[in-house]
């Protein structure tokens, strides 16, 4: 394999723009970050230590910075190498770290920006890599092609008897699935369109814009990125939608709501929605009916759509009133643990090991509300729970909270 | 000419000239470049970009409870010393002359007591971080020659000011002068080190201020 130093540091340096620089420049090396992060507070390897994972780019935009490359070491191949599983195996994006740092240092977006030097030099994780190009060249990341979005969508209204339009002219609102919903739990899919139908929304599938995972955005692909984008963009304004609605997916939600007009460089003709925030409005405008929900649980915040969303305080709103067992664990909303899975980690095969072990984090948390059940608005976090449940075979019950008000649905 | 007459004429002015350069290059560099404009839809009801900035300043005062702050210690001890020094830079009266010299503007000083009280706890607060810099095994990793230097000459000032008011280790004119070039040996470091965090911090905490307000995170 050859490391294409070169691309790397150019790709470091094509994105010197200001505010990165000042996060860059600002650190003071305190280490109050360390046991923010998940990784570090598992493992207690100061290499996990948030700061330090800025430090190949630090150098970088030191080395060409007069005064400053009088103190500036070159980078080389061998920190690339070295930096590689930091970048990349152990930062969900999850952004816990900035939230103690004293210079308010956004080490996630830092990352981010990082992975797209390591993916230019030719580097990075293979499966999350294999995952990008994937989506770019079958529409997903697992295989979820058009014919098999349609198979599935087919075979899901037909079982659960619910009513799923895909590409139905004059829709007004547009969703799009995460692949791995429908592959791993295709019952989130019907669940959503359950809702929507009460609710009476004029909505719609759309065949040629419905992945919102965008593992092109995880993996520093920017191309592929814009091309995951630009299939739901172009999809919803040749629908003539008002509203595009991002299912149970942290990363989607942050990339399509926070992101999207910034890659693509112009401002998006339709509102984003993650899936809560859509509910909860329903909720609001007195279009949901649900019937009472007793059994205790808890909630895990997607880190993407509460801490670096905002959205935090919807997903309480849909459980106000309704979810009478809901206790909250703590720390929560914005300040929640994140699964371990974000940010592409849970693509990563040779990241499994020490996601696995900082689960044990959530698994306390949840211990100690006494509810023994999980529930989150992410697929991607609910497959992450999910394996590592498995690795610490523990008996708590991890759902869906999407899936639990279709459950609830009144009859209309 | 005396080393202390070098150390007030030459030396500070030189150290004050490449200070107010330095921080001044820094600056315009920084805020020069390329700033990317965020497109996203503001979240309905976000504050403005003003509020959060002053927002997001305010917020990283503290730590939210609950996050896992790794030392209370080295958070109370940064406070401690960074309060030191600006009640020793701010409150000493001949400290308060130089600074009339260069603004035009005084006011009164606290008591050389209280001053040295400070100076004191300033100089052990200094050590501990020093001292947990050099042990830690986190700060030990991410520690580079800008902080050991950075913390050299933010120490040395202390600690000659605080001989030079006790009479302490030898004539009070040489240890006038040595305090004098260990300040100007801290303003010329300045701009290059990490002492510029003090600059820095408010671009930063209201940057991240204004990302996270646009879009309605509440911390
Ligand atoms: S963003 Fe999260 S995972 Fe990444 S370094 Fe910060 S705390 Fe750790
Ligand atoms: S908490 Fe902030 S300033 Fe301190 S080491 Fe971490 S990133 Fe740097």
């Amino acid at each position: 394999m050859t490391i294409d130093i070169k691309a790397a540091t150019r790709s470091f340096l094509a994105q010197t723009e200001e505010h990165l620089v000042s996060y860059l420049e600002a650190c003071v090396h305190c280490g109050q970050c360390a046991d923010a992060c998940l990784f570090y507070r598992t493992s207690g390897d100061p290499r996990h230590t948030p700061a330090y994972k800025l430090f190949p780019l630090a150098r970088a935009y030191r080395q060409q910075k007069w005064p400053l490359n009088w103190f500036a070491c070159k980078i080389t191949e061998g920190d690339l190498l070295e930096w590689e599983d930091l970048i990349f195996d152990t930062c969900t994006m999850c952004g816990r770290c900035t939230e103690v740092c004293p210079m308010g240092i956004d080490i996630a977006s830092i990352v981010g920006q990082a992975r797209k030097a390591w993916a230019d030099a030719g580097l990075g994780p293979r499966d999350l890599m294999a995952a990008a190009e994937n989506s770019r060249d079958h529409g997903s990341p697992l295989g979820l092609t058009q014919e098999k979005l349609v198979d599935r969508v087919e075979w899901l209204a037909d079982d659960d008897e619910v009513d799923m339009p895909l590409d139905k002219p004059g829709a007004e609102v547009m969703l799009t699935v995460s692949s791995i919903e429908a592959m791993k739990y295709p019952k989130s899919l019907s669940a959503m369109a359950k809702i929507l139908n009460h609710a009476g929304v004029n909505w719609t599938f759309s065949t040629h814009g419905y992945e919102s995972t965008n593992f092109g955005f995880l993996a520093g692909r920017s191309d592929i990125a814009a091309t995951m984008l630009g299939r739901i963009v172009d999809a919803a304004e040749q629908a003539g939608v008002k509203t595009v609605v991002i299912p149970e997916c942290g990363h989607a939600y942050g990339v399509m709501r926070w992101s999207g007009a910034n890659i693509l460089g112009r401002p998006l003709p339709f509102e984003v929605l993650h899936i809560t925030e859509y509910i909860a409005r329903l909720k609001r405008e007195g279009k949901l009916k649900l019937k009472p929900y007793a059994d205790p649980f808890t909630y895990h915040d997607p880190c993407q759509v509460s801490r670096r969303g905002g959205a935090a305080a919807d997903a309480r709103y849909i459980l106000d009133g309704f979810a009478t067992g809901f206790k909250e664990m703590t720390p929560t909303a914005e300040l929640n643990w994140c699964c371990g899975g974000g940010g592409g980690v849970q693509a990563m095969e040779r990241a499994a090991d020490l996601r696995h072990k900082a689960f044990k984090i959530k698994i306390d948390q949840v211990e100690a509300t006494g509810t023994g059940r999980l529930v989150s608005a992410c697929a991607n976090c609910r497959l992450t729970m999910d394996e590592s449940k498995t690795y610490w075979n523990w008996g708590g019950a991890l759902e869906s909270l999407v899936e639990i008000v279709a459950d609830h649905l009144e009859d209309v | 000419m005396s080393l202390l007459d070098f150390a007030r004429g030459p030396a500070i002015t030189v150290a004050l000239a490449v200070f107010c350069l330095g921080v001044l290059w820094r600056l315009i560099s920084l805020l020069g470049l390329p700033r990317a404009k965020d497109r996203s839809m503001r979240r309905a009801g976000a504050s403005s970009d003003f509020a959060n900035a002053i927002g997001g300043f305010v917020r990283h005062l503290w730590v939210p409870k609950g996050i896992g702050l790794t030392s209370r210690f080295a958070m109370i001890n940064g406070y401690v010393f960074h309060l030191g020094l600006a009640v020793i830079v701010f409150g000493f009266a001949q400290h308060i002359l130089f600074l009339r010299g260069l603004f035009g503007v005084g006011w009164p000083g606290l008591p050389t007591s209280i001053i040295t009280l400070a100076g004191v706890v300033t100089l052990a607060s200094l050590i501990a971080a020093l001292v947990r810099r050099a042990t830690n095994p986190v700060l030990k990793l991410i520690s580079t020659f800008n902080d050991y230097f950075s913390w050299l000459v933010t120490t040395l000032p202390v600690l000659t000011g605080l001989l030079a008011v006790a009479h302490l280790g030898g004539p009070y004119e040489t240890l006038l002068a040595l305090h004098i070039l260990s300040v100007a040996a801290l303003l010329i470091w300045f701009p290059f080190g990490k002492l510029m965090h003090a600059v820095l911090v408010f671009v930063t905490r209201a940057e991240t201020g204004i990302s996270y307000g646009r879009r309605g995170v509440k911390i």
